[in-house]
Order: C-alpha cells, then structure tokens, then sequence
C-alpha cells in the first residue's frame, strides 16, 4: 500500500496570529514494502508528516492517497476508521498511552477496537507480546509495574497487534539503553523482512544506514531531499548545513579521507568499510 | 482544543497589553461587580458603549472575543430563556399554562443578555491580554496582606502559578493522548453515550499518570535547585503601577458614575 502526497500544505492554527507552518507544498510518495526513513532537525515537520499518514491530520491544501483512500481538507472526521487499522502508529515515548489493567489487554485494545473478536484479540496479545521479545508471565500483570524499555514494547506489541499494513514508528528508540535500542531495531528490521511496510522517524543516522531503503530529508516543513541513503549520506556537507549528522561509519571515512585515503563513495556501514580499506591496503577480500 | 480561548493569551503590546495585571484583575472584577448597577436601556447602552470602545485598544482582533462567548453560549440562552418563559408583569403576548412571554420578561432577558456578553467580553479581555503568570503574580501581590494573619500566601501563589503553567502542558498531553489512542482505533466523540463513556478511561489513566509524573519530577527539580518556601524571595517581574493604571482607573469611576446617573 503506497502512501502518496500531492501538494499537500498544513497550516497550526490557521487564520490566528500564532499561525505556524507545519508543512509546505510536500509533494511524495511513501513506497509499500519500503523501510522509508525520515530525517529531518527538530521543528521541521516530522511530526507533522507522520500525522498525516493516518488522517490524524488532514492537509490545509493538497491530497493524502492512503491506499485507496483520498484525504482532503474537506474529508470528514468519520469513518477513518480503516485508515487507522491499516497504518499502525508508535508514537514518540509510546509508553505514555498504556492504560489497561493488564499488557493482555491493553495489547488487545487496539484489535478489540477494529472488530476482532475477544478470543482472537487475545491470541494475538500473547503472539505480539512474545514478538517484541517480552517474556509470557508479563501478560497478567499490570503495565505500571514493568520498567520503562518494557513498557515502550508493551505499546509497541500493541501498535502491532492492530496488524498494520504499514508501521509508523516516531524515534522508538528514543531513551532506551543500547541493548535494548538494537534489539527493538532487529526487530524492525525482522518486520521489514517479513513484508512490513515501515515509516521511521529518527535521529540516529547509524539506523537509517544500516535499515532504510529510502531517506526523507525535511526541513522547514518541506521534502528537501529523497533518496537511496547512498546518495544521502554521500553529500556531508550538505548534511551538516541542514543540522543533520552522518552515520558513525561514514564519518570515520571522511576523517580517513582528509589523511589520504581515497573513496569513490562513501561507506555507510562497518561491513562495507572494512571491504573499502581491505582492498586499498592491498589485503585480500575482506570476509 | 484551540476553541479553548478562556486563558489563551494572545502577544502584543497595546496599551491593556501593558497594564499592570494587578490593575487588570482588579479592574475585571470592579467591572463585573458594578455592571449590577445598570438597571435600565440607557444605562446598559453606556456599558456596552464603554465595552466597545475598551475592547478595539487591546488590538485584539474581535473575532477572538465572539470565540470566547462559545463555551458558554448554552449557559447565556438557558438563562435568556428563563428570563423570557418565567418573568412575568406588562403586556402577556403568549400565554401557554404557567410559561407566558410578556414585556416585561422580554425586557430583563434583554438585560441579562447583555449583562452576560459585556461580563464575558471583559473577563476575554483579561485572559487575552495579561500571560497567566502575570495574574498569578497578581495575585499573589494583592493577597500580601493576608500573610498577617499567618495565611500561606507565597504557596498559594506558588500553586496557583504551577496549576497555570500546565494548563497547556496538559492540553498538549491530552492531544498526544487522543491521538496515541485515536490511532489504535478509539473514536472520541462519536457513538452513544455509553461508548463515549467508554472513550474517557484511555484518554485519563495515561494522563494521570502523566500529570502524577511530571508532579513528582518537577518537585525533585525544584529541590534540586533549592527551592525552599517563598519567603524573603526577590522577584524577577517586578509589579509597578504606572500612568496608565490611573487612567483606567479614572475610567472606571467614570463609569460607575455615568451608571449611577443614569440608572433609575
């Protein structure tokens, strides 16, 4: 299922003196099957993007094509219904949305709200529980009592349990310890593989080299860039002029580039380095 | 949330802007308190002149205080209603059992009427022109005397402003709330009204646990930063009272002598 923008502009506040431009004329296509990433400083319209994606807002000019679905400044407030069955959203510090009594069910809120029955909202609880690596005794216990990366997947297994088509995660893995940033990240990446259309909001340059196929660069609430992180990540000046950083890899390079070496592009992952130096050092193939 | 318009400050630098807000307040209150005087049409035009002519200095744009009549438009009616249904004396134009409309009913829910608007545009004048930090500094100024008789002024003041200073915090929470939930398929505000009694229990328990976080973690703040009690505290906004204070206070008098005057 694509996710396509066509002039869409989005104006906070309209018509008061605190008006705010929220987006500008963005026009772009979010791919089914992508593991699209978008990068952008804080206050560029991220957010604002994200929200979009699901009709949680609806453009001030220009069009949404959700799948099938048109968005229009002039859609209604109902029957949004599947659109937001359809595009799962985790949002910043999901954590903070968790409510039941138990993680069963609040996993199974969100399936129980779209329709599905107890006993099938219940079973994918446990399944999704188990999927964002969470031991099976926290099912009956209360959310309030775990700790807070625990919470973050208790939210994230229930985003998941609505079975998006397409998973929209703002910086999921903002405040966890390293451990349990990569682990929430391979499993991402495990999603990804599986068929899961995924949007990711981050900070973190190293996940967008090593997760995404596609890059979002915004900046004052427009689309300054789309591409392959390849092609991103090769312009690092440009990067910096936007207030936006480079993977850790590719700014080992650079430093290794300024004391001689030579790169006719620039690596984005360890891997792909340690090919690079591997064959200007005359070794042999680096396995 | 932005139909919130009670205690929305909107910037600017007109002259209500600059006021002191102790004078605002006062001068709210003052007004709500002697507009009781108008008890005829002459009287009620001075108000509503005198209202009309106060609310374009704020620079204000007038939409924002017909904005601010909608949350209590169903209150304004009610009362207008009664007033029309169950005053009785003058001329009966329809009489129906106990309801009747008569001249005189028509009269006072005309007065109350305005009496209300002018009330609620004043109090939108308030709100719109001074930051709530200002009126809780208000505030806390003129409740000074009372610490005399040992009454907690400087924590009360204290409450008051962190109460105000999370009004929008909270608001903001209480969007992300909606949204967070909005998207894993709650519909607030559609449905009957069992369903949307049911809608009320993932919007509040997230945000109580919120508000019960951010209490905890502001408290630990301000120990941190040594925050002991009130007392012998110098303040970063001074209040001063300045020229234009006094001419709003001659216009006030003004005012009040004109209704005087002119009430029968």
């Amino acid at each position: 299922m694509d996710i396509t923008f066509d002039h869409v502009s989005y104006t906070y506040q309209a018509n008061t003196p605190m008006a705010g431009v929220g987006l500008d004329d963005v026009s772009v296509t979010i791919h089914g099957g992508a593991y699209t990433a978008i990068i952008g400083h804080t206050g560029s319209g991220k957010s604002t993007l994200l929200q979009h994606l699901n009709a949680l807002l609806k453009p001030t000019s220009g069009t949404v094509r959700i799948g099938e679905r048109m968005i229009t400044p002039s859609t209604s407030n109902k029957n949004l219904h599947p659109l937001r069955k359809k595009v799962g959203m985790v949002f910043q510090f999901a954590e903070s949305q968790l409510f039941a009594a138990t993680v069963r069910e609040d996993v199974a809120f969100g399936p129980r709200n779209f329709g599905v029955s107890a006993e099938d909202a219940d079973a994918l609880a446990v399944q999704m529980v188990a999927r964002v690596g969470l031991p099976e005794d926290v099912l009956d216990r209360s959310p309030f009592d775990l700790s807070g990366g625990q919470m973050r997947r208790v939210a994230i297994a229930g985003v998941l349990a609505m079975q998006p088509e397409v998973l929209v995660l703002d910086e999921p893995t903002a405040g966890l310890d390293p451990a349990g940033r990569r682990e929430m990240m391979a499993l991402f990446a495990k999603l990804h593989a599986d068929g899961q259309t995924i949007v990711l909001v981050t900070h973190q340059m190293d996940d967008v080299a090593d997760f995404a196929d596609d890059v979002l660069v915004m900046d004052q609430g427009k689309v300054v860039r789309q591409g392959h992180p390849k092609e991103i990540f090769q312009d690092a000046q440009w990067l910096l002029d936007h207030q936006l950083g480079l993977p850790r890899t590719t700014q080992f390079a650079l430093r290794l580039q300024q004391k001689g070496f030579k790169f006719d592009h620039l690596p984005l992952t360890t891997p792909e380095l340690a090919q690079m130096l591997a064959e200007q050092l005359g070794g042999a193939r680096h396995e | 949330m932005n139909k919130m318009i009670l205690g929305r400050y909107i910037p600017g630098d007109s002259f209500i802007h600059r006021l002191d807000p102790r004078t605002k307040l006062l001068a709210t209150f003052y007004y709500i308190a002697v507009i009781f005087l108008a008890n005829n049409w002459q009287s009620y035009l001075l108000a509503t002149v005198v209202t009309l002519a106060i609310i374009p200095v704020s620079k204000v744009s007038l939409r924002f205080f017909l904005n601010g009549l909608l949350p209590v438009l169903f209150l304004i009616v009610f009362t207008v209603l009664i007033q029309v249904f169950f005053t009785t004396g003058g001329h009966v134009y329809w009489h129906w059992g106990w309801l009747s409309v008569t001249s005189l009913g028509l009269t006072n829910a005309g007065f109350i009427f305005v009496r209300l608007v002018l009330i609620i545009f004043m109090s939108t004048l308030l709100t719109l022109t001074t930051p709530s930090l200002s009126l809780a500094d208000a505030v806390e100024s003129l409740l000074k005397p009372l610490a005399k008789i040992h009454f907690p002024v400087t924590e009360v003041a204290l409450m008051l402003s962190i109460a105000l200073r999370f009004v929008p915090t909270l608001l903001d929470q209480t969007t992300k709330t909606m949204n967070a939930q909005r998207a894993r398929g709650v519909d607030f505000g559609s449905g009957g009204l069992f369903k949307q009694v049911k809608t009320i229990v993932p919007l509040f328990i997230p945000l109580f646990v919120t508000a019960f976080t951010m209490a905890d973690e502001l408290a630990t703040a301000m120990e941190a930063r040594g925050y002991r009690d009130g007392y012998g505290r110098t303040r970063f906004r001074v209040l001063r009272y300045g020229r234009g204070d006094l001419l709003a206070a001659v216009v006030l008098i003004l005012l009040t002598l004109g209704l005087i005057f002119l009430r029968n």
